[in-house]
């Protein structure tokens, strides 16, 4: 990249620069602030106790810090009638976070690798007809699943919530693998072939070991999107299989005793905790889904 | 039969994954469509009655209210997460030395469920504790920054949370297509003695129209779709001043048992996404196929 | 002796548009086939189909005798080198090399043993255990032919396999695969759009246009007798100057008569061709246009002509100049007096020359 910020910079000019330097990490730094702020506010009140809060300053540091809240939040909260903080909540996200992150990312590579090296003619409209799923507004298909789920006899199941997220994430999982393998030359799918190796040996023994950063990406953005999901979680789930977005809603508008919102902001925090991490560990590919997703091939 | 085999065996794997997206999203948005024009409440029928849903959706104050909460919300934020995203991105791309530690910051909200972020900001915003009392305290017995509790104001809540979210994923869209920009073209501006800010405004953003382009079609659809900010946030009111067509198409759903209401707002909703996003795709699909 | 390739009226479209249209090869055992021509002429796609990458649309192809026609590629007892060389990235070059013979469940120790050949073969013993991404390009090139020798297959294919590699590489690979040809004796049909890559290589020379096949023959035959405008202009370089002229007939043969910009037109007697039609097109190499000193034969003959441009190259020289509203290229000794701007008298040789219709440019002697 050419580095514009320095190229001008005559002696006389110098002070000038400097000062518009410091204005610009200035700046930067403000909007660092917009950010943190909302994070910051969320740790240090679920670390105060609920006398402190009402007394208190919001971006004020505890003065003493207490983890009751976590501790509540956790295990003691209560989501309506039940008062079993977020922790089975959060244990019933992870079991379907797991097995639909697995088997839409197995069926994306598949099918992005048929799309990609197996062209056969109608391949590009089946692409495109499953690229456009990702875009409709899932408003459009609450009724009929929440019906259909009825039928089949999973609604308001762990196992409900998983198909709903594999068939949902199939599109963008499937765009992922495509757009990667797209860039691998077909050439290597023909020398194989000569070679003698078939459709699944090519994949098992050439493409997925090619494709370890991809997968990343897209179990990245997979997990992302259902451990975030609010939508399909409210619709489809009953007392007991709820994720942990809706039972923190649930907290947080739950009407019954004292506001505590130590409890909120805790709770809030665990419910966050597994994507941060994430995109702190491995932000670079969790950027790259991000513009993969929205920035097409 | 092994011959067949070996030459199908692509489509074979390909076909249960496109039969799932034939049905369950072309056949449902079909039976939602279907619905949508019949006399459908609490079950469904499905006897063609014409546009009676869309009649009474368009005379329902309520979708009233959802839709120009639609148009107010989307249109302040995107155009201001645009503007926030494209600054945010210049400002990181004059060679700034923290500018990993920077853009981790400026991304991660959308790393968060919307949900936490309506948490944290109804938090944030609530006049009893949050900002109005914190100012109140510093001595400004006067500060009002009552918006969460404003039926007037509520919906600008909503868009400082959701900018707040999204801003940093624009900013970093845009910071990507700013290093794309041909290298060589900005050095010879340069040699040229152009201006730095003269090479932004004639030469590199003008090159970006794709991504602004990219962007506004996120974002966009992102507006169309909220729905956990909301209800995570103000939960649709006070009232039901901030309703967006997500959560109006829920409630009549699930609250109201209105079927025939939530089919044709879904419909709405499609038709407002295709309308975006249906010339988008078009014409990507187009261009690679050339 | 059979054919070792036999393609009978082969088709091949895609869609409504034709992409090779009423092919028909054979080759005998030990032949070197070269397909050429420019890009898009369906020779890659030709290469595939016999490959069996491709359906074919119409027609037959069979390879030792075997009608292959309907046959996956794995069965056509063909190997195949790349121009991309498509090595499998994250197999060693040892496990590139052995890949076809583990999917066909070899043992073990036939695997070894054939990759100690082929490795000592290529003098690629030290790269075994490397990627192909820790290798140049020649040592790819190298691995990828390593890949194709350890089939021992009936029929070699190779797609345009020297064009990523740089000027001097790939005068060194084209000789070794010469070399391997000759050594092995083996069959191969190899697709290029660098004619000078099919004159080295070829035992015989298909030239490829539009999907139609444009000429058959051996390097010699192209390359003297050329079937039509196309192939003249497309084989040899520079490549064969196609001056318009008009054709009298003479009592000691055919007067060829060519304009020019300014002064008298070229008047050239050819005694061997007889019969022309008036209009045509005389092609004659850069070659057949030298210095009169050093020429010197019953079928030359001198006419002074104004040079335009002089570029030396080394061992030529090359002049360029105008004859009949066309540049005409003449390759003069690197030691010759032509001047730009100044007239020289050339000696042209007509007993090599090649006439053409101008309307249907099929070749008319």
């Amino acid at each position: 990249m050419t580095d514009l910020s320095m190229s001008q910079a005559t002696g006389q000019n110098r002070t000038g620069k400097i000062i518009l330097r410091w204005v610009l990490y200035l700046a930067l730094g403000l909007f660092a602030l917009f950010y943190l702020m909302p994070l910051f506010v969320m740790i240090t009140t679920s670390l105060k106790s609920l006398d402190e809060i009402r007394t208190g300053d919001l971006i004020a540091l505890p003065r003493d810090v207490t983890f009751d809240a976590w501790r509540t939040a956790w295990s003691g909260a209560c989501t309506g009638i039940q008062c079993e903080g977020v922790r089975p909540y959060f244990w019933n996200s992870i079991l379907i976070a797991i097995p639909a992150v697995a088997i839409s990312t197995l069926l994306g590579a598949m099918n992005g690798y048929v799309v990609a090296q197996w062209r056969f003619r109608g391949a590009n409209i089946i692409f495109s007809l499953m690229l456009f799923g990702c875009f409709i507004p899932f408003q459009v298909v609450l009724l009929p699943m929440a019906r259909t789920l009825g039928i089949i006899g999973i609604a308001g199941t762990i196992p409900g919530l998983i198909f709903v997220h594999v068939i949902y994430g199939l599109g963008f999982t499937t765009l992922f693998f495509r757009n990667y393998y797209v860039s691998i030359p077909s050439e290597l799918t023909k020398a194989a072939k000569v070679d003698g190796a078939g459709f699944f040996r090519i994949f098992w023994s050439i493409f997925l070991p090619l494709s370890l950063p991809i997968i990343v990406v897209t179990v990245i953005w997979q997990f992302t999107q259902i451990w975030n999901d609010f939508l399909f979680g409210v619709s489809f789930s009953q007392a007991g299989t709820q994720p942990v977005t809706v039972a923190l809603n649930n907290i947080v508008n739950s009407t019954t005793g004292v506001k505590e919102y130590n409890v909120d902001m805790a709770a809030a925090i665990i419910a966050a905790l597994p994507t941060l991490f994430v995109y702190v560990v491995a932000g670079k590919y969790f950027i790259r889904g991000l513009t993969a997703g929205s920035v097409k091939g | 039969m092994t011959k067949w085999l070996e030459e199908n065996t692509p489509k074979l794997v390909l076909a249960p994954s496109f039969i799932a997206v034939l049905i369950f999203v072309y056949g449902f948005i079909a039976w939602t469509a279907w619905v949508s024009f019949t006399r459908s409440r609490l079950l469904p029928r499905y006897d063609i009655e014409g546009f009676i849903q869309y009649e009474r959706l368009f005379a329902s104050p309520r979708w009233d209210t959802a839709l120009n909460n639609l148009f107010v919300f989307g249109f302040l934020f995107i155009v201001i997460a645009m503007v926030l995203g494209l600054v945010l991105a210049i400002l990181l791309d004059q060679n700034i030395r923290t500018e990993g530690a920077l853009r981790t910051i400026y991304l991660y909200p959308m790393a968060l469920s919307m949900i936490v972020t309506g948490t944290a900001w109804k938090w944030i915003l609530n006049p009893g504790l949050g900002i109005q009392a914190m100012v109140r305290g510093w001595g400004f017995e006067d500060f009002t920054f009552d918006w969460l509790v404003n039926p007037d104001m509520a919906i600008y809540t909503i868009v400082i949370a959701a900018i707040w979210q999204s801003s940093g994923f624009v900013m970093a869209l845009f910071l990507a297509g700013l290093r794309s920009v041909d290298g060589e073209i900005i050095k010879a501006a340069q040699v040229d003695g152009i201006p730095t800010w003269r090479i932004y405004t004639a030469i590199i953003i003008p090159s970006m129209a794709p991504i602004f382009l990219s962007a506004f079609i996120v974002l966009s659809h992102l507006a169309i779709k909220s729905f956990d900010l909301v209800i995570a946030l103000t939960g649709g009111g006070p009232g039901y001043a901030t309703d967006l067509p997500a959560t109006y198409m829920y409630a009549m759903a699930f609250s109201r048992g209105d079927i025939g209401q939530a089919a044709s707002s879904a419909m709405i909703m499609m038709m407002v996404v295709f309308a975006i996003v249906v010339p988008y795709l078009y014409s990507e699909l187009r261009t690679k196929d050339d | 002796m059979s054919p070792i390739l036999d393609i009978n009226n082969l088709y091949k479209s895609y869609g409504t548009t034709e992409i090779l249209k009423d092919i028909n090869v054979s080759i005998e055992p030990g032949d070197f086939l070269v397909l050429v021509g420019p890009s898009g002429c369906g020779k890659s796609t030709l290469l595939n189909c016999i490959a069996g990458l491709e359906p074919i649309s119409g027609g037959a192809i069979s390879i030792g005798g075997k009608d292959m026609t309907h046959v996956s590629p794995k069965d056509r007892d063909i190997a195949m080198v790349f121009q991309s060389y498509a090595l499998y990235p994250t197999m060693t070059v040892a496990k590139n090399i052995t890949f076809g013979m583990k999917v066909r469940g070899v043992d073990q120790a036939t695997q070894d043993k054939k990759l100690a050949q082929v490795a000592a073969q290529l003098q690629i013993e030290p790269l075994l255990n490397r990627r192909p991404g820790q290798l140049s390009g020649g040592q790819r090139q190298r691995v990828a032919m390593g890949r194709a020798l350890v089939r021992d297959p009936k029929l070699f294919l190779f797609d345009e396999p020297l064009s990523n590699l740089d000027a001097k590489l790939r005068v060194e690979m084209r000789t070794e695969i010469k070399a391997l040809h000759q050594n092995l004796g083996a069959s191969m049909v190899y697709v290029t759009h660098d004619q000078i890559e099919a004159m080295t290589l070829a035992t015989k020379i298909v030239v490829m246009k539009g999907g139609v096949i444009q000429q058959i023959g051996s390097p010699a035959e192209i390359y003297n007798r050329p079937a039509n405008l196309f192939v003249a202009d497309f084989m040899g370089s520079p490549a064969m100057n196609l001056i318009p002229a008009k054709a009298h007939r003479a009592d000691e043969g055919t007067r060829i008569e060519i304009t020019r910009k300014s002064g008298e037109p070229i008047v050239l007697t050819d005694t061997k061709n007889r019969d022309l039609p008036e209009d045509v097109i005389l092609g004659v190499r850069p070659e057949d246009i030298a210095d009169p000193d050093l020429r010197g034969s019953e079928s030359t003959q001198a006419a002074e002509c104004l040079i335009d441009i002089v570029e030396p190259a080394g061992a030529d020289t090359f002049a360029v100049m105008q004859l009949g509203g066309k540049h005409v290229t003449a390759r003069l000794h690197a030691e010759t007096t032509a001047k730009p701007g100044q007239p020289k008298r050339l000696s042209f040789d007509l007993g090599k020359v090649s006439y053409f219709a101008p309307e249907t440019g099929l070749r008319l002697n």
